[in-house]
């Protein structure tokens, strides 16, 4: 089990993931800092529609605001366009209409230079891993501080202590395709989180773990929002939905059809 | 064995070569075998006909006709005397007859010349190094001394050797151009090649924050590494081809023409950098062109 830091607005902090994970209750991290202004959605979809060539549009006139710091299930049917969503958010895609914001920059109209200074405050969980499967599960968790440019005596050991809070402890030198679907779950996850981003999509991150590991994923997610990570998952598990207590962002048929207002976390 | 995480450092995030690559090494090493021997055959081209030119421009010929009533072999004496009084030069001889005739003998063939034929008989002059005496200098005492001669200084077969220097020079920078440009092709073709099937690494690389500089650098420093190698295997042959051409290959054909010397050797030692150069500023450029597209 993972005991739950409490964390402090302005209280001094530790390498940043290690001190979330901690198993010391009394370890404390500092709340991400926010970059944009505190009126600033963390994501704004202003009436977005999106299709894939010719074929019919998979979301029609989306509007919603997620505001930083919350936390959000994105449920709804098979092929009812959640990740189409989250890949409006970290710009896989361009919207066919409507605005995408992030942070507040319109990422529909954003300068190629500029997408990727965004997208390092972005972590992304794919639904199919996406790991690189020449790496062990330590180089892949330790791409995104090293995109970042860190020093790597800087964030060896943060990357250490993720892995083993994962439960992948053991496993840090072994290669994707030596882990089970549920280790490569935990590995992509640890990936995404690794740099504490300021806001967290996550496709499905719990379809290939039992109920156990899906409860530690979920609190582990928690957690990062408490800290201030603006999170939205998405997901088709309604039990898991419907035990959390957490807001829904509800698509059927493209459209958007329930927004529960999103409670924050750390902020 | 249990993995230590203090240790660790970050390796390449691009996956270790395949056998594709191992052929376009072999393609490099060729290329840059071919670029070599072209440098060396230039250099060596380059210095044979200074050499040539060094050896024309020290010396002269003139032609002595009989005039009056003193026979040619007695003018080419009093010329060769009064030549050899001229300042500047070193050494002025008449050649005697069967030398002449030897010359003249390539032309209209062995058979003797009859008698009465007014051959000229030819006087060689070789000029000091320093401050060397000018074709005006001998025509002016000739004429001073009533000679009937002509000074053949050798201007246009220096002319022509240094003209033929020079198309040596640069067949050979084409020849390199070429080379470079066949390797930079190449190495474009390659790293489009290795975008393409490693678009998922590249994904997930622009997804996670890195710039298309971050990608390209990764595409730059392996095809440069893989460029110095073959560069380095390219020389190295090229240089055993030049030693074997200067220790076998004397007086035998090309190398009699064009004698590699072990200093025209060093032209191979620039190669692995000038390869890995071409190959990092190819891949870095082609690289940022293929991801200008990514989203």
């Amino acid at each position: 089990m993972v005991a739950e830091s409490t964390p402090e607005r302005g209280s001094p902090s530790r390498s940043p993931i290690s001190a979330l994970m901690s198993r010391n209750p009394s370890a404390t991290v500092a709340p991400i800092e926010d970059k944009s202004g505190d009126n600033v959605p963390a994501v704004r979809f202003h009436g977005v529609t999106m299709a894939y060539g010719a074929a019919a549009p998979i979301l029609r006139d989306v509007s919603f605001n997620l505001e930083q710091g919350s936390l959000h299930f994105l449920t709804g049917a098979s092929g009812s366009g959640k990740t189409t969503i989250l890949k409006l958010i970290y710009m896989a895609e361009k919207p066919t209409g409507g605005r995408v914001e992030v942070f507040g920059r319109d990422v529909t109209v954003l300068p190629r230079q500029d997408r990727p200074a965004l997208r390092r405050r972005i972590g992304v969980v794919f639904q199919d891993f996406r790991l690189l499967e020449h790496l062990s599960a330590f180089d892949n968790t330790a791409l995104a501080p090293r995109i970042n440019g860190r020093r790597a005596a800087d964030y060896r050991s943060d990357v250490a202590e993720l892995l083993a809070w994962v439960g992948l402890g053991s496993r840090m030198d072994a290669r994707p395709d030596a882990l089970s679907d549920g280790e490569k779950q935990r590995l992509a996850i640890a990936r995404a989180v690794v740099n504490r981003p300021e806001l967290l999509v996550a496709d499905e991150p719990t379809g290939n773990v039992d109920n156990a590991i899906a409860q530690r994923i979920l609190r582990l997610l928690s957690e990062l929002n408490r800290l201030g990570t603006t999170v939205l998952i998405a997901t088709h598990d309604e039990d898991l939905v419907s035990r959390s207590g957490i807001p829904v962002l509800h698509l059927s048929d493209g459209t958007l059809t329930r927004f529960d207002r999103g409670r924050r976390g750390g902020r | 064995m249990s993995f230590d995480a203090t240790s660790w450092s970050p390796r390449s995030l691009l996956p270790r070569e395949d056998g594709t690559q191992g052929a376009l090494l072999f393609v490099i090493a060729v290329l840059a075998f071919l670029a070599c021997l072209s440098a060396i055959g230039a250099i060596a081209s380059e210095r044979a006909a200074e050499g040539w030119r060094d050896q024309l421009i020290g010396s002269a010929t003139v032609l002595v006709r009989a005039s009056g009533l003193e026979s040619a072999d007695a003018a080419a004496a009093r010329a060769a005397e009064t030549l050899a009084g001229v300042k500047g030069v070193a050494e002025a001889r008449a050649l005697d007859k069967a030398k002449g005739d030897a010359l003249v003998a390539r032309f209209i063939g062995p058979d003797p010349l009859p008698a009465d034929l007014p051959v000229p008989r030819l006087v060689a002059v070789e000029f000091s190094s320093k401050h060397p005496a000018t074709s005006a200098d001998l025509r002016g005492a000739l004429e001073a001394d009533g000679l009937d001669a002509t000074v053949e200084d050798h201007s246009l077969w220096t002319a022509q050797i240094m003209r033929t220097g020079a198309l040596a020079r640069w067949a050979a920078i084409g020849l390199f151009l070429l080379i470079a440009g066949a390797a930079g092709a190449l190495v474009a073709f390659a790293t489009r090649q290795g975008l393409d099937a490693r678009r998922d690494l590249v994904e997930i690389l622009h997804y996670s924050g890195a710039d298309d500089d971050f990608i390209a650098q990764m595409f730059q420093a392996r095809f440069a590494r893989m460029a110095a190698l073959a560069g380095a295997a390219g020389g190295l042959a090229a240089a055993l081809a030049g030693a074997g051409l200067h220790i076998f290959g004397r007086g035998q054909s090309v190398a009699a023409i064009v004698p590699v010397s072990w200093t025209d050797l060093i032209a191979v030692l620039p190669c692995p950098l000038v390869a890995a150069a071409i190959a990092a500023v190819t891949a870095r450029l082609t690289a940022r062109a293929v991801l200008m597209n990514a989203p």
